[in-house]
């Protein structure tokens, strides 16, 4: 019953002025704790299993192949020494695939799941309005037609990335955004861009069907490590940002109104979540293409394992490194005809975009 | 037993785009009272509470907590002291009682910082204080309105500031259900202290429930002080453009509005024209135009 007076002094660092229990019996104390440990041990088995299931994954991709090369040999390349076979098949061919695999993975996890939650949608996620397509079409446009390489093509895509979010966002304003809204206009912008990165393709001096497929759909084929450094350096700095914001993100879903209430500077945060995920979207997209689906699945598979109302940010881009691996994995052992990831992974995702769009259609039909 | 936080208005203009909605208003919020703030619709009710909470920034004026100005407080430190209830928080789908009301603690956590032992205490708290705690595992979109206004109010508790602001926190909810929301907000102000402002849409729940009535009319402030002075049939013609009588509750002893409408009202046939509206010109004249 004590009102605290001093409260605005203490910060994180627990000062005793709460009443504690207030009034509230231990039993009720006592569930809530229960509760929450529960859904806190629920959300780290999930992490710890998506993370192992990661590694498996990223070692398998190492191990197996046209060649089988044994997790000793595999381990002495990675510790640099030289060893005859494996140091070009593991060390030049199939490390720096993997480690795009699980970088674009994260990037693509990370970004999707930060619009889906922001926008409060599932299908707001950067590969459906548009994002990806413009920093594919960018990427494109700067390899095939100018003739870039490295940095270059990457600002690019960061620029066009942005570019669009903010096209997108600007077309989409009517006093505020409506969900839907943006999304349709996002769906059509993303075609649009689609069809420009298919005439430059077309337009190409030599036509390359491998490159073809990696600014449509998405490939890791023929990555090297000077495409995957910057994506890793990007995913380095730009997910501490997300995550850092993770309960932001979650008061956000809120509401913009009650998420202002709880202390969460709106406007700020959603200007440093749009930035770092189009970021991340983008230096990842200028390596591989636009792998498709995979930041639209991660989201809504993430939430599924953690439950309701817990943070899905780093379980997110955990799905998402498995899903390229897997589907990379699986594209180019699984048939006769080796096919690219963002093949598998567009095959996975189709179905779910129709289901989420009768189910929306079903919900509210209106707008 | 109250902290007696300062919250004014000085001369505060608000609006949206070329819209003013607020002029120059200038009020002040009695602490550890219950201040309801009525008016027509669209008369800047909203808007000013949400200025309050710096949801929107003041054209002219402040909003001055404690002497400071709210706009340049920091973010969750205000937070820690000024909860409010929008008309109409979104919950995420599938959310549970208990996480939704966890949210609440958010301005008392850092980045990193891990939810303590503090933290458990304040949501259960509130969820006792809000009769939610056998809810707690239930998912918020499953429950009945009242249930779920309760389980807001639940989530503003466990942010544990010493003031509350609602937005018509009664809308939607029938009429046992708004008595129930109301009395528990009185609750907390009579046991915690805490700072309760509202806006109501119902002038007569209002009245029996405000220490402190507030009637803005046109984006000014009209009258205020306690019911008994403020709700008579002069302030509901000027605030509502309505005729009216205003009568003793016989429940609660506060002022009781009586709408005077142009049937059953007395003389039947013609406009308005109850005894207390006798001669007042018709009252269809004295009704402003809406404004939306």
């Amino acid at each position: 019953m004590t009102a605290p007076t001093a409260r605005r002094v203490a910060g994180p660092p627990p000062v005793n002025d709460v009443p504690v229990g207030n009034g509230a019996p231990a039993g009720t104390v006592r569930a809530v704790a229960v509760g929450r440990r529960r859904r806190a041990a629920r959300r780290r088995l999930v992490v710890l299993v998506l993370a192992v299931l990661v590694v498996a994954a990223f070692a398998a991709s190492l191990m197996f192949g046209r060649t089988y090369y044994p997790p000793g040999e595999v381990l002495r390349v990675i510790a640099g020494e030289r060893v005859p076979g494996a140091s070009f098949t593991v060390g030049r061919l199939r490390l720096p695939r993997a480690v795009l695999a699980v970088t674009a993975g994260l990037s693509f996890g990370l970004a999707g799941v930060t619009f889906q939650t922001m926008l409060r949608n599932p299908l707001a996620s950067p590969d459906i309005i548009g994002i990806s397509a413009g920093a594919s079409a960018a990427a494109a446009i700067a390899i095939v037609t100018l003739s870039l390489g490295g940095t270059a093509v990457s600002v690019l895509a960061i620029a066009a990335g942005l570019g669009v979010a903010l096209l997108v966002y600007g077309l989409a304003f009517r006093d505020g955004v409506v969900g839907t809204r943006l999304i349709l206009i996002g769906i059509g912008i993303s075609a649009m861009l689609d069809s420009v990165t298919s005439y430059v393709l077309s337009r190409a001096a030599e036509w390359d069907l491998a490159e073809a497929m990696r600014w449509l759909t998405g490939s890791l084929n023929g990555a090297r490590w000077n495409e995957t450094v910057p994506a890793l350096v990007a995913l380095a700095v730009l997910a501490p940002v997300l995550l850092s914001r993770a309960r932001d993100l979650d008061a956000l879903r809120l509401g913009d109104d009650t998420a202002a209430a709880l202390g969460v500077r709106v406007e700020r945060v959603r200007l440093t979540l749009i930035v770092a995920a189009v970021g991340l979207i983008a230096f990842a997209t200028a390596a591989t293409g636009p792998i498709a689906f995979v930041a639209f699945l991660s989201g809504p598979i993430a939430a599924r394992l953690v439950g309701p109302g817990a943070s899905t940010l780093l379980p997110a881009g955990l799905v998402g490194a498995l899903l390229v691996l897997a589907a990379d994995f699986v594209g180019q052992f699984a048939f006769d005809h080796r096919y690219p990831v963002g093949v598998v992974t567009g095959v996975l995702g189709a179905p779910y975009l129709i289901y989420l769009i009768v189910r929306t259609h079903r919900a509210g039909g209106s707008t | 037993m109250t902290t007696s936080h300062q919250l004014a208005a000085e001369r505060l203009t608000l609006g949206y785009g070329d819209r003013v909605v607020v002029s120059s208003l200038d009020l002040v919020v009695p602490p550890g009272a219950i201040t309801v703030i009525v008016g027509a619709n669209a008369c800047g009710k909203s808007t000013l509470l949400r200025s309050m909470t710096r949801l929107l920034t003041p054209r002219a004026g402040q909003v001055v907590l404690d002497g400071r100005a709210v706009h340049r407080l920091p973010a969750k430190e205000l937070a820690r002291t000024l909860g409010l209830l929008p008309q109409s928080p979104v919950a995420p789908e599938g959310i549970t009682v208990l996480d939704l009301v966890g949210r609440g603690r958010h301005p008392h956590q850092g980045v990193f910082s891990r939810w303590n032992e503090r933290d458990d205490a304040a949501v259960a708290a509130a969820l006792d204080a809000t009769r939610t705690a056998e809810l707690a595992d239930r998912a918020v979109d499953e429950l009945s309105g009242g249930q779920r206004q309760r389980v807001w109010i639940a989530m503003a508790l466990a942010q544990q500031t010493d003031l509350l602001l609602l937005d018509e926190p009664t809308t939607f909810l029938d009429a046992s259900h708004q008595i129930e929301v109301l009395d528990l907000l009185t609750d907390l102000n009579r046991t915690r202290g805490t700072t309760v402002v509202m806006v109501l849409h119902d002038l007569n729940l209002a009245a029996r429930y405000a220490d402190h009535l507030i009637a803005v009319a046109d984006g000014a402030l009209h009258a205020a002080g306690h019911p008994s002075e403020v709700l008579n049939e002069e302030t509901v013609r000027a605030v509502f453009g309505l005729e009216s009588r205003v009568i003793e509750d016989p429940v609660s002893g506060r002022p009781l509005m009586l709408p005077i409408g142009r049937y059953h009202s007395g003389g039947e046939r013609c406009h308005g024209g109850g005894e207390g509206a006798v001669g007042a010109g018709g009252p269809g004249g004295a009704v402003t135009a809406d404004k939306r």
